[in-house]
């Protein structure tokens, strides 16, 4: 059955959009327009006691005490309180363009390894994950655009690219072989040319697979997914130092690559259980049963706790070895984002964890609705937390321009997805593993 | 389990014709046959590794830790690496039972059992090491958190060598529980068989009065799969924190935040290695390549081939961080190892580990039973120097260049690594004459989806069994019917006898040739009215007497050489 994208979705994608386009345009309009005004808006939100920043004071008069001329800290200190306001627009969109495009690339990621896995319980829902992975063209163009602007400087998200920066930083001239705009913006074009490719690939070779009359297609489709894969491992830790660690260009983990592979991990595969139970919930989908369901909540909850697990082996490992260098990032987080820095803790491990425990309810659709909801905020913060404070320091908030983006990729993200999905039918015909899809359960 | 509906175009796990008795009678083979010369051949030598190396152990707590090859520099060499390689070793079986459980694959149930009896007794020469390393073993009990009246000490909580002693002992206990669990039916399968009551009483020992009813079944699932739930997170944590081991203590200021994953693909890695060198033996020498197929081989050269792949590049994203790093230290550890003096562990290992997995990209390198036991081989040694490299070439040249110095090892750090090997395959091999060493009743719970057999009769369109008609005499006098007449002394029938010797009714006792499988009533009187009445004459059939008799009885050519008859007389004669 082919499925129908319903008007009411689709007028609410529409709102989400203009929305969240307009609420950006605002974010964008009240940005500072010199460091005078920057000064008074930081007065004005302390005065309003707003967002819990009282700290900020105490911040700034605990600097005050330094060696600095006090004069001078206070105008280089405004200077930047004024560059971090002027980002807050700019992160607001960089975070949730990048958690919207981080879902589909998940997504295509578990997909891979459903076919280089030959997985006999997931071909039903191979339509859908294509559905969602179709949101890679534009969700990837978007993120190009951004990371385009930021070498122009349009905006000071990646402070490796101010030259006068690294003028002054011995770290990031050695940096420089790596950390420069023009092969900063090829990198980015390669991992995102890899990935659409693959995604283009694959999907054809599904699509060809349902006329076909042989198994080639399948067999390449295999070969194509295992290839991705391996380029994916690479492309994606590089992803992750790129456009993200390197917004901390002095500091560096590991652990970083795959602390984000997690995290985009769990995120796709919760989408791909939303959009499986709100399909069914519309009628369609008939053969996907709740064991399937089961399954998809069960790989929520593993990955959560997978994620967590590496979150605390970066943590734990920086936190006991206490290299100044290193532990500053956490440093800085504890400091300034308490409430989010935990708070995603216990949305994106201890809620899953309780709630997800009992083999019953991962067979619930509104259960696994409502903590992948949990789930997704969860991660949208953990992404909030990793580009944040490196852009906007102490001056953050959920405001206008963060929801507006949310609302608009959220939208947009919506209206790719769902109008992907009224293109094929939702059922592959004659994948070889199908029949072991339909006739699963335990 | 998941329904048991399988697609055609999955290979079969179970070759041959083989039905659920064929299991029972293949898998308790080994252990209700004798062992034969090559078993106690090698089990003398492993005997003897082990016993030097007790003698080692013997003369390293009488004298001190101070008979190793360690200096004030590189205090912790050898001693730590063998552990490691142990402990890790010890992953694949965790992670057959548990991950591959949750995973609903088929094809662990071919190899869980050994890969578990491998994870526990390497588990166990690993444990042997850090308590050889205190110098005083009769103390180990201090690790434990007791009461301050017991001795001096309180253990350190923030020491990630304690949270070792938690990990390992908490992974050993599980991993036996899983074990046995799984075990108890096929003890009392072994025990229903056993003809002796010796072997009667102990295997019902074993099986912990096991019998098969429902409600067995029913709890014996339920523990596994929360025993499965449970060990799973055991398998990330018992690697996690050894790797903490290194990640904060091996010299200070020096860490690196990948170590946790990294060490688990590691583990994974070099535990699937050892399996598989294990059973590519295993299988020849105790018959069972009907059950442990190249297609066994081939996924477990998948997982090396991914788990290689991971490290590889967990290798490289640490050589990376740390140029971009821009910090001095980090980059000279680096340095260090690529062109240090140590520069030829450090290549081995990239070559062992993440090269040599690289092959088995090629499916004709993954099927190649040879290539594939090469490979084990390389990546076990491979894995021992990724250790050696994290720990020595980290040591050796510390901050202060007047304190560089390299480490060579004593004839007491190698017997003691020999010796474990030693007690290593002391274990295994008695385990392999005494445990059923495939899980036949997990085996049989998956005959019918994807046994070769089954899988036939589906494709034909058969049914999967067909119940014997009931209350209808089935055989009708077929003595003189169905036997063809033979003329006893026909051309045939004498050149068969000259082969394989005659039999004098008068004076010789005849065996019961229907214990031969293949040899029914019927057969068993046709062979008869031949002349042939031992095991000894069976025994001694080749092709062309397989084609004598098949000339001479016309019924099912080709059967006895199937079913190798000889072979299994052989085996008829041992037994007696």
């Amino acid at each position: 059955m082919k499925y129908t994208f319903s008007n009411r979705l689709k007028i609410g994608s529409y709102i989400a959009m203009a929305l969240g386009l307009i609420m950006l345009a605002a974010g964008f309009m009240s940005t500072p327009s010199s460091v005078e005004e920057a000064k008074a808006m930081v007065a004005a939100s302390h005065a309003d006691g707003h967002g819990g920043h009282g700290e900020a004071d105490t911040h700034g008069a605990a600097h005050g005490e330094g060696e600095h001329a006090a004069a001078g800290h206070d105008a280089a200190h405004d200077e930047h309180v004024y560059h971090q306001l002027k980002n807050r627009p700019w992160s607001a969109l960089y975070v949730a363009a990048f958690f919207f495009f981080m879902i589909a690339l998940g997504v295509l990621a578990f997909y891979a390894v459903q076919h280089a896995a030959q997985a006999g319980w997931s071909p039903l829902l191979f339509r859908i994950m294509e559905g969602i992975t179709a949101y890679l063209v534009p969700g990837g163009i978007i993120v190009f655009v951004i990371l385009v602007l930021s070498v122009l400087h349009f905006n000071h998200l990646f402070t490796w690219m101010d030259a006068e920066v690294v003028e002054h930083d011995a770290l990031l001239q050695g940096k420089k072989g790596y950390l420069n705009p023009t092969f900063f913006l090829v990198r980015a074009a390669i991992f995102l040319g890899g990935w659409i490719a693959y995604r283009q690939i694959s999907r054809r070779l599904s699509l060809a697979h349902d006329k076909a009359e042989d198994n080639s297609n399948f067999k390449k489709n295999f070969r194509w997914s295992a290839g991705f894969l391996v380029f994916y491992l690479v492309s994606e830790s590089m992803m992750s130092w790129d456009w993200i660690m390197s917004l901390d260009p002095h500091w560096f983990s590991t652990l970083f690559g795959w602390y984000v592979f997690a995290s985009m991990f769990v995120s796709g595969i919760t989408v791909i259980a939303m959009v499986t139970i709100y399909l069914k919930s519309k009628g369609y989908l008939e053969e996907v049963n709740n064991s399937h369901i089961h399954d998809l909540a069960k790989f929520m909850f593993g990955i959560s706790i997978f994620w967590t697990y590496l979150w605390f082996s970066q943590f734990m490992l920086i936190w006991y070895a206490n290299i100044p260098e290193e532990v500053t990032y956490f440093v800085t987080r504890i400091e300034h984002y308490k409430l989010p820095f935990f708070g995603m803790l216990a949305l994106n491990f201890i809620f899953p964890l309780l709630v997800l425990m009992n083999s019953d309810y991962k067979r619930v659709n509104w259960f696994v609705i409502m903590t992948g909801i949990i789930i997704l905020f969860g991660h949208y913060m953990d992404v909030f937390n990793m580009v944040m404070p490196a852009t906007v320091g102490e001056n953050w908030h959920l405001g206008i321009p963060e929801i507006g983006g949310i609302l608009f990729f959220g939208g947009l993200f919506i209206f790719i997805v769902f109008n992907a999905l009224t293109k094929e039918e939702l059922t592959p015909k004659r994948n070889p593993f199908l029949e072991e899809s339909r006739q699963f359960h335990y | 389990m998941a329904s048991h509906y399988e697609a055609p175009i999955r290979k079969p796990l179970v070759l041959g014709d083989k039905g659920y008795h064929d299991v029972s009678v293949d898998i308790a083979g080994p252990v209700e046959g004798k062992a034969n010369k090559q078993w106690w051949i090698v089990f003398s030598i492993a005997l003897v590794a082990f016993l030097w190396g007790v003698g080692c152990i013997i003369y390293t707590i009488s004298t001190g830790i101070g008979v190793w090859g360690l200096n004030k520099t590189v205090n912790w060499a050898w001693d730590i690496t063998n552990f490691v390689w142990w402990v890790g070793i010890g992953h694949a079986g965790t992670l057959i039972s548990a991950v591959l459980l949750l995973f609903r694959q088929k094809w662990r149930m071919a190899i869980n059992r050994s890969a578990e009896a491998m994870t526990i007794f390497s588990v166990i020469q690993a444990g042997l090491f850090p308590i050889i390393h205190m110098g005083r073993p009769w103390l180990a009990y201090w690790v434990l958190p007791i009461p301050n009246q017991f001795g001096s000490l309180w253990v350190n909580f923030n020491s990630p060598l304690l949270w070792d002693v938690f990990a390992i002992s908490t992974y050993l206990s599980v991993s036996l529980v899983f074990w046995w669990t799984g075990l108890l039916p096929d003890f009392a399968m072994i025990r229903d068989r056993a003809v002796k009551p010796f072997q009667k009483k102990i295997y019902s020992l074993l099986s912990f009065g096991w019998t098969g009813r429902a409600k067995d079944w029913q709890r014996f699932e339920e523990v596994s799969l929360v025993l499965a739930g449970l060990a799973t997170p055991l398998v990330l944590s018992v690697h996690t924190i050894v790797s903490f081991d290194f990640a904060t203590s091996v010299i200070p200021g020096w860490h690196t935040t990948i170590f946790p994953p990294y060490f688990v693909a590691g583990a994974i890695f070099s535990g699937f290695a050892m399996v598989q060198t294990l059973l590519i033996i295993m299988r020849k020498v105790c018959n069972l390549e009907a059950y442990i197929t190249v297609q066994h081989i081939e996924l477990m050269n998948i997982v090396i081939m991914i788990t290689g792949s991971i490290v590889g590049c967990a290798y490289i994203t640490e050589l990376f961080i740390a140029w971009y790093s821009g910090v001095e230290y980090e980059q000279y550890a680096f340095l260090n190892r690529a062109t240090g003096p140590y520069w030829w562990a450090y290549w081995s290992m990239m070559t062992c580990n993440v090269f040599s997995p690289q092959f088995m990209w090629f499916k004709k390198l993954r099927t190649s039973i040879m290539f594939s036991f090469f490979i084990s081989i390389v990546v076990n040694i491979g894995m021992w120097f990724e250790r050696f490299v994290i720990i020595v070439t980290s040591l050796h040249r510390d901050y202060l260049p007047s304190s560089w110095t390299m480490f060579s090892p004593t004839f007491v750090d190698i017997g003691i690594f020999i010796g474990t090997i030693g007690f290593f395959f002391v274990l295994f091999l008695l385990y392999s004459r005494t445990f059923p060493v495939i899980a036949q009743a997990e085996v049989k719970s998956i005959l019918k989806s994807s046994g070769e057999r089954y899988k036939v009769l589906r494709a034909e369109g058969k049914p999967l069994y067909t119940m014997p008609a009931r209350g209808v005499i089935i055989e009708v006098e077929p003595e003189q019917e169905e036997v063809p007449e033979i003329a006893p002394q026909g051309q045939p029938v004498l050149q068969l006898l000259d082969r394989i010797g005659k039999f004098d009714i008068g004076s010789q006792i005849p065996d019961d040739l229907k214990k031969v499988k293949g040899i029914g009533p019927l057969m068993e009187k046709t062979l008869n009215k031949i002349g042939i009445f031992s095991f000894l004459q069976v025994s001694k059939m080749t092709e062309k007497e397989y084609n004598l008799l098949d000339s001479i009885t016309g019924s099912f050519p080709g059967r006895a050489q199937r079913d190798d008859w000889a072979g299994q007389a052989r085996k008829l004669i041992n037994l007696d």
